[in-house]
């Protein structure tokens, strides 16, 4: 089972049904089997503030969500984090591809990866590390832990875990 | 007709739906014509009741009407494509187009000049956008919940506010007796 597989297996235990993605190339392997998963309505978003908007009424109607997306995205969302995520209660677990680790060819992505984790301490969401494909493993446990306390939850998968970019 | 009058008038055709409604103003006069429990109230993050809204008719069967206004879909442009690439027949996006930004001042919005959002919600590819004029809010509303069709309706009117309240309800509170409502 490849890592993208796995990640979308363990979504599929926990009764995840509903998840919105806004792509990153880290991300495509993740996102095609999302899409090509018949247990998973697949919901492309234009903006992640937005996909937080339809997950949150997906989550009130009765079904898991979850939202991939990258971390540049935590800069357009945190007004949608706090003020809806967090403030309502909604559980919601975000696979993140962290760009601009080791390895990023592209400099810019450096800018927002100095400020990813400040950002997610700030706003004190449960942030989890994927650095080694072993680390997935955990994945199961941290899907159940957003269901359970009803919080938004990040994920941060780096290029090391994805084996380059 | 301003929002406030549109809103008395639609409220007593919506009560026994799922309500999901836009910040500031508009869920402060809803709040207090008719409160109800399969009212939700956004308490913040403009522009995301009509995303909110799509996200629980697609989830479950029954309908969903999101009150928006054009200042916010305007904040949150890419919800149309959206719509309309994911129907949900049990869904209707009623815009509230008084052409300004009400909560903050009554700011123009761009939707108030040139740009229409009935013809944007067509490009977009929403197959069933009825534009009106406040005073025919309510039979348009009424039509749109007997067709089983998504619809958007953009709901023309003056701009004008009325002093009311502010919700002081838990966000917490809200959201439990509204998914209790969902469920029930």
């Amino acid at each position: 089972m490849s890592v993208s597989e796995k990640i979308v297996s363990d979504f599929v235990a926990n009764d995840i049904e509903f998840v919105t993605t806004v792509p990153c190339k880290q991300l495509a392997g993740v996102i095609d089997a999302i899409d090509s998963n018949d247990s998973i309505y697949h919901i492309p978003s234009n903006k992640e503030d937005e996909g937080m908007g339809l997950c949150a009424g997906a989550w009130m109607g009765g079904k898991r969500p979850a939202i991939i997306m990258q971390n540049t995205a935590i800069g357009v969302t945190i007004n949608t984090l706090v003020t809806l995520t967090q403030y309502y209660r909604m559980p919601l677990p975000m696979l993140i591809s962290y760009r601009g680790e080791l390895g990023e060819p592209v400099a810019c992505q450096v800018e927002m990866a100095v400020h990813t984790k400040a950002l997610l301490a700030q706003l004190n969401i449960p942030t989890y590390h994927f650095h080694e494909e072993k680390d997935a493993d955990e994945l199961d446990t941290i899907l159940k832990h957003t269901f359970m306390c009803n919080k938004p939850v990040a994920i941060l998968t780096d290029a090391s875990f994805w084996k380059g970019y | 007709m301003i929002r406030s009058e549109v809103l008395r008038e639609i409220a007593p055709i919506i009560r026994d739906h799922l309500v999901v409604c836009n910040i500031g103003l508009p869920s402060q006069e809803l709040h207090l014509i008719d409160d109800q429990p399969s009212n939700f109230y956004m308490l913040g993050t403009m522009g995301l009741a009509s995303s909110i809204g799509l996200g629980l008719a697609l989830a479950q069967k029954k309908k969903v009407i999101s009150i928006d206004g054009d200042g916010s879909v305007l904040t949150n442009f890419g919800t149309l494509p959206t719509i309309a690439n994911n129907v949900a027949d049990n869904f209707i996006l009623l815009i509230v187009d008084n052409g300004s930004y009400g909560s903050t001042g009554d700011q123009p919005t761009y939707a108030g000049k040139k740009t229409s959002l009935t013809k944007v919600a067509e490009a977009c590819g929403c197959e069933q956008v009825i534009e009106c004029q406040a005073e025919e809010a309510p039979k348009v509303m009424e039509q749109a919940l007997a067709s089983d069709k998504m619809t958007i309706i953009v709901c023309k009117c003056e701009s004008g506010n009325v002093k009311v309240p502010v919700i002081t309800m838990d966000p917490v509170v809200i959201r439990d007796r509204f998914m209790r409502t969902v469920q029930s």
